[in-house]
């Protein structure tokens, strides 16, 4: 089913004009009201009014983590503050978060996007939609709460169940039809209920929306045959909106782009040139509608590939394949994105520990394991003494969890064997998850 | 049904519309607000033929129109109720519909010019009680039914409307802007161009905003309603604090 057939199956000469009329008033809105695109295009010698078509977006320069980083918090906020009725945040490349600001259509256009592909993948308003992702900064939770809202369904925000048995519990009970959460989640609740003796079809869920971390075919199969259940892939960017950029429909043929809003490039993340239809590159996202925070061809750091054709399902959208990797080092692990250096960068602020670390990340039944292995330095006072040692250790454990969010087993082991395992470079990180 | 990119106009070195991209779809209500000399008028002129674009495309209903004289877009099923309606203060009501349908007239369709004026007189009965008075003689709400009256009488598919309010009793307003409406009913497009944006957002579906010669926002007159930047601009709601960041 459509939600808005008007925008999701409009005709591709539509959508042209539709696109470029918002292209051109959003440049405008960012050369008025974002320094950083003023400065950027001034330099540059780029003309807003020269951008008469959506081809010529390729002459504008790209956007970057690094510049939004650069722009904490508030820089690229296109509106005054007062304007702004909702914050998220993600990480950083190091330190400092991204800090996303939305207005009140901001929401509005997000909560339709979301429904739309709730929509998309037959959900109703006569599901109960049981929402895993965390309430929180990220934008998991609360954007799927309030597509689910619009689409009229009964939404259970049941992300604090203190436990995956609570998870189950609520799931049975309420009689939950559409799961939405991280698929390592959906393992986590699979497993639960295999524990407490209970068969799939006990429960009267149908239909899960994963995203917000990379999954393969084979990790859909299996959750599919554990909770018996249909899994569809949803793609979702805080920089851009959250979930609601992109997301499968029932056809499993791509992932439909919601072109009324964001126009999608795909480029060669070394050369920076376009790259064709089928051809897998970084996918670059401009935002066409967004008010408060509108990005110009920002690089997500993804690797996909675009596919264009009318979808059997009717829409019109260009749509992306699988995101198939990333152009960086960013880990997703825990539902927490983070890039190794930080978790480095966390370490060295204690002091007494070498800079060396190895990082192993591993997968159990859907749970992310990180296994630090450090060293305390070789000029620590209390190289021998266990009890300051183990206060070291905590202390820095404490710190991972407090900064990154990120539950860590940490383990000291030898300085001369943490350097044979980690090279010249001091780090090596090693992600031994199938995803 | 009307498709413009990239208009650009002017006057003289004076360029006024620097790239205007707006499109308005088969019975839509579509508006253009903004603020005295952003260049709506400017804008409706060039869709009307009335003046000459520089450069650009305007479409109507799949043809290209731009650069046609006003009559030839006219003739196209497009009509102008011009800025401070216009009418011809000598002739009476009903010489100044029977000049609007004169496209009509080339083609011998006399009895389609009656059924025409019926359903004028239909929408504003004030100017079938007033139709062997003289047009000058009428009060503006009435000269303003008698501008859209002499624009629907040449049986336009899309009608622009260029600040229909303007020097109106808001009660006038409401009442004109009512029947502009309903025109939609009868399969009608309607282009209005308004500077009372509350107004105009009142009825419209869509909606843009156009700030010296650029479209800086689109969308639903909801939205744009929502839109805190039209609030302060254009529906005089400002705040008290002045503190932007």
């Amino acid at each position: 089913m459509m939600f808005d057939a008007k925008y999701e199956a409009m005709s591709r000469d539509e959508l042209a004009q539709l696109q470029i009329e918002r292209l051109q008033a959003t440049l405008r809105r960012v050369y008025r009201n974002v320094a950083f695109y003023r400065t950027l295009f001034d330099e540059r010698g780029i003309e807003v009014e020269e951008v008469r078509d959506i081809g010529a977006l390729q002459q504008l320069p790209f956007t970057t983590r690094a510049d939004l980083q650069a722009s904490y918090p508030y820089g690229m906020f296109a509106v005054p503050l007062r304007d702004i009725v909702r914050l998220h945040a993600t990480s950083g490349t190091t330190g400092r978060p991204l800090v996303v600001g939305y207005t009140r259509n901001d929401l509005d256009h997000w909560s339709g996007l979301v429904a739309r592909q709730l929509a998309g993948v037959g959900v109703d308003e006569q599901d109960f939609v049981q929402i895993a992702f965390s309430y929180s900064l990220f934008t998991g939770g609360l954007g799927f709460h309030y597509g689910a809202e619009r689409l009229g369904a009964s939404v259970i925000p049941a992300s604090n169940a203190a436990n995956s048995a609570d998870q189950i519990a609520i799931m049975r009970d309420y009689k939950t039809t559409v799961l939405a959460g991280a698929p390592s989640s959906a393992l986590v609740m699979a497993t639960a209920l295999e524990e407490l003796g209970l068969h799939p079809e006990e429960l009267q869920l149908r239909v899960g929306l994963f995203g917000a971390e990379p999954w393969s075919d084979e990790l859909r199969q299996r959750i599919e045959e554990r909770l018996h259940i249909q899994a569809f892939d949803t793609y979702g960017v805080s920089e851009i909106m959250g979930p609601g950029v992109a997301a499968e429909c029932e056809q499993r043929s791509g992932l439909h782009i919601n072109e009324d809003h964001f126009i999608a490039e795909v480029i060669d993340p070394v050369a920076l040139t376009p790259r064709q239809p089928g051809e897998e590159g970084e996918l670059v996202f401009t935002t066409i509608t967004k008010e408060g925070f509108p990005v110009i061809r920002y690089r997500t750091g993804d690797l996909a590939s675009l596919v264009e054709g009318v979808c059997p399902c009717g829409r019109t959208n260009v749509r992306m394949s699988r995101v198939k990797g990333r152009t960086d080092d960013l880990v997703i692990a825990q539902g927490i994105k983070f890039f190794p250096s930080q978790l480095r960068e966390v370490i060295m602020q204690q002091q007494w520990i070498s800079p060396h670390i190895a990082v192993i990340i591993d997968r159990k039944d859907g749970s992310d394991s990180i296994e630090i292995r450090a060293a305390v330095s070789e000029q620590a006072p209390f190289f021998d003494e266990v009890s300051k040692v183990s206060e070291l250790h905590d202390n820095a454990v404490r710190a991972l969890r407090t900064t990154l969010g990120l539950s860590v087993q940490l383990t000291f082991v030898e300085i001369a064997t943490l350097r044979r395992e980690v090279g010249s470079k001091g780090m090596h990180l090693s992600d031994r998850r199938e995803l | 049904m009307l498709r413009v990119r990239n208009l650009e106009a002017g006057y003289s070195k004076l360029k006024v519309l620097r790239g205007i991209s707006v499109h308005v779809g088969a019975q839509e209500i579509v508006t253009v607000i903004g603020a005295n000399g952003a260049g709506k008028s400017t804008f409706l002129n060039t869709v009307a033929g009335v003046q000459a674009p520089r450069a650009g495309d305007i479409e109507f209903d799949g043809q290209p129109i731009g650069g046609m004289s006003s009559f030839e877009v006219v003739a196209q099923g497009c009509a102008l109720v011009p800025e401070g309606r216009l009418v011809f203060s000598p002739l009476t009501v009903e010489e100044n519909l029977t000049l609007g349908a004169y496209t009509q007239y080339k083609r011998k369709r006399n009895a389609a010019v009656e059924t025409q004026m019926e359903r004028v007189y239909h929408l504003f009965p004030v100017l079938a009680e007033r139709k062997k008075q003289l047009a000058g003689t009428l009060s503006g709400g009435e000269q303003q039914m008698l501008a859209i009256g002499r624009a629907l009488m040449a049986d336009p598919r899309l009608i622009m409307l260029d600040e229909p309010s303007m020097g109106l009793a808001p009660l006038v307003v409401k009442s004109i802007l009512e029947t502009i409406a309903s025109l939609r009913d009868d399969g009608v497009t309607i282009l209005l161009v308004e500077q009372n944006s509350k107004a105009a957002l009142g009825i419209a579906d869509r909606g843009y905003v156009m700030e010296t010669g650029s479209i800086v926002l689109e969308g639903t007159a909801q939205e744009l309603l929502n839109n805190n930047d039209v609030q302060r601009a254009y529906l005089g709601k400002d705040y008290q604090t002045i503190d932007e960041r």
